[in-house]
């Protein structure tokens, strides 16, 4: 006899993924903040489950709606002397670099 | 000189080019108002004494063959302007101003515009109710503490309280033709790869597109034929011949077969929609157009498709916020602190969200389950459209499944906001130019509107049935002024 075992990928986030999320995307969150995920994401990914009624094994992933080739241009430099306008946003302060805390003891 | 801002661009335009007013009144009109309206909470950054000055220097040396000569404009704060702070209302661009200007509002200033201010959106872009702001919710002007809709509100907000005579948005999954719904207005998504996505602050790279809000069809019509252009500076710009929009628009759409998808009409519909719809395809029969039902069978699986693709790419795109080179930065410990720190502190509540179930959807053991899937749904959902573009010219439906709702109403409840976008979502999947018209009112006179969906670059053609629809509803929006003291 064979068994047809209908696959569900959604296994429900636990408070453990929530933070290992978190670290992926560099947030950091509390616990309370990562409880109140916990039970938001779930709601999401529950409802997100529904795609796995469809049968897509046939399917091409559709990747981008434009379906053309990228274009190639010219080798060229166009932006010239812009060092003032790349630094002017910078949150520390420095006419020559982008500051950030040490990173190599 | 009240009369001046109940004009519509394209007359406005009119009066200018004929020298009846000059673009010093019609700018000092708008800040004016703009002034008195702050109650709504539309702008998210003023820039009027330039704008008089502008206007002033245009009025001194007036050139009357461009498009939108001496107009003065407001945009939604998600295009970049040069040195003009451009914030997509977070806390983490708070204090950006860029160093270039987007390609759409450059091509505004080319045809002679003159920016106002920057408006009001979702933070990034990411909601439907214009209550993700960092800077605050926006009020609509239909009414005290209803929400104008999202995520381009301040957009729809400040055109239907005519504190700017037209504007822009942009449309991931139905950010421009929702909040115009909502607020009475034209709303225009055009197809993917019509404007250029250059200078634009990234939410979802392959959903994203900017488009005109207006008062009217022939508004709209001139806007997206000024914002339109093939730019180099974004990839997946398309070079294609752009029409006049403007000057070709007519109302003849005699034998156009336009579908009616059988799948939107979802379960809690409120009868006031069925019933509008029901309206539309009367009008659309009386203008000779035949109406052919139809089915689009993926359509119930978009939304979930949308909320893997759009957060997966927004994971992606807002991954350059890390305080390193511009926007907000906390201090830290060490470098991987400082950006935990500068990201939970600059990103509110809902990017948060976003960024990270996309960063799951991509994460290692889940792509395929996840992304991969959705990308194939996405592929039968446009295959739905290619399939129906056989049969028909275009496709009518309701542009929300409710009329707009209190603040606060859905807030605690993702999926429920998330279904707002249930008629435009499947259009930026599919990369498809959609519009959205005002209709008529629900029961508390709520403005509602009807989407009229196109094939790929025909942008005239859903926008000519817009404009023959338009003169049958005769909409007329009426606010009675009340959010100035």
């Amino acid at each position: 006899m064979i068994i047809c075992l209908k696959v569900n990928y959604h296994m429900s986030i636990d408070l453990k993924t929530v933070k290992h999320i978190s670290k992926l995307s560099r947030i950091s969150i509390d616990d309370q903040k990562a409880k109140k995920l916990e039970k938001d994401l779930n709601a999401i990914f529950e409802w997100i489950e529904q795609l796995n009624q469809l049968n897509t094994d046939k399917v091409e992933p559709l990747t981008s709606i434009a379906e053309t080739t990228l274009r190639f241009r010219k080798d060229q430099i166009v932006s010239k002397n812009i060092r003032e306008d790349v630094l002017k946003n910078s949150p520390k302060e420095n006419k020559d670099y982008f500051v950030v805390p040490k990173v190599v003891e | 000189m009240a009369h001046l801002i109940d004009l519509t661009l394209s007359e406005l335009v009119k009066k200018i080019k004929s020298k009846e007013i000059s673009s010093k009144e019609i700018t000092s009109a708008y800040i004016d108002r703009s002034i008195k309206s702050k109650k709504l909470n539309t702008y998210v950054e003023e820039t009027f004494e330039e704008a008089i000055k502008n206007s002033e220097k245009f009025d001194n040396n007036p050139s009357f063959e461009k498009k939108l000569s001496g107009i003065p404009l407001a945009v939604k704060d998600l295009f970049c302007t040069k040195n003009v702070k451009t914030t997509a209302s977070s806390k983490i661009l708070e204090n950006f101003v860029p160093t270039y200007e987007s390609t759409v509002t450059q091509n505004l200033w080319n045809e002679g515009a003159i920016l106002l201010g920057k408006l009001n959106c979702d933070e990034f872009a990411m909601g439907s109710s214009n209550e993700t702001s960092h800077f605050g919710n926006v009020i609509s002007p239909i009414d005290d503490n209803l929400v104008p809709g999202g995520s381009s509100g301040g957009s729809a907000s400040a055109l239907a309280a005519k504190l700017t005579p037209a504007t822009i948005g942009t449309d991931t999954g139905g950010s421009i033709r929702q909040p115009a719904s909502f607020t009475g207005t034209v709303g225009l998504k055009p197809t993917y790869g019509s404007c250029s996505r250059y200078g634009i602050v990234a939410f979802a790279s392959s959903l994203d597109q900017a488009g005109p809000m207006t008062r009217d069809v022939k508004d709209c019509a001139l806007m997206l034929e000024v914002m339109s252009s093939f730019d180099t500076k974004d990839s997946t710009s398309i070079n294609f011949k752009r029409p006049n929009y403007f000057s070709d628009l007519n109302k003849n759409i005699k034998g156009k077969k336009i579908g009616i998808p059988k799948e939107y009409r979802v379960d809690g519909m409120p009868s006031e929609i069925e019933n509008l719809w029901e309206k539309g395809k009367n009008y659309l029969k009386d203008c000779g157009a035949e109406i052919i039902d139809i089915s689009l069978p993926h359509t119930k699986y978009a939304l979930p498709t949308y909320y893997i693709v759009a957060p997966a790419e927004a994971s992606s795109n807002l991954a350059r916020y890390d305080g390193v080179k511009y926007g907000f930065r906390a201090d830290g410990e060490n470098l991987i602190d400082m950006y935990e720190k500068t990201r939970s502190q600059g990103f509110g509540d809902e990017v948060k969200r976003r960024i990270m179930i996309g960063t799951y959807v991509l994460s290692s053991g889940y792509y395929d389950a996840y992304y991969l899937k959705a990308q194939k749904v996405r592929k039968l959902i446009k295959n739905d459209f290619d399939n129906v573009f056989n049969n028909v010219d275009a496709i009518l439906t309701p542009s929300t499944p409710s009329s707009a709702f209190k603040i606060g109403d859905k807030t605690n409840d993702p999926v429920s906001m998330y279904l707002n976008d249930i008629f435009t979502v499947p259009v930026n999947l599919a990369g498809l130019p959609g519009i959205s018209i005002p209709a008529g009112l629900d029961k508390n006179n709520y403005p509602l509107g009807l989407q009229v969906i196109g094939k790929p670059f025909d942008e005239q053609g859903i926008l000519d049935i817009a404009f023959s629809m338009e003169e049958k509803i005769n909409f007329k929006l009426k606010t009675n002024d009340w959010w100035i003291k």
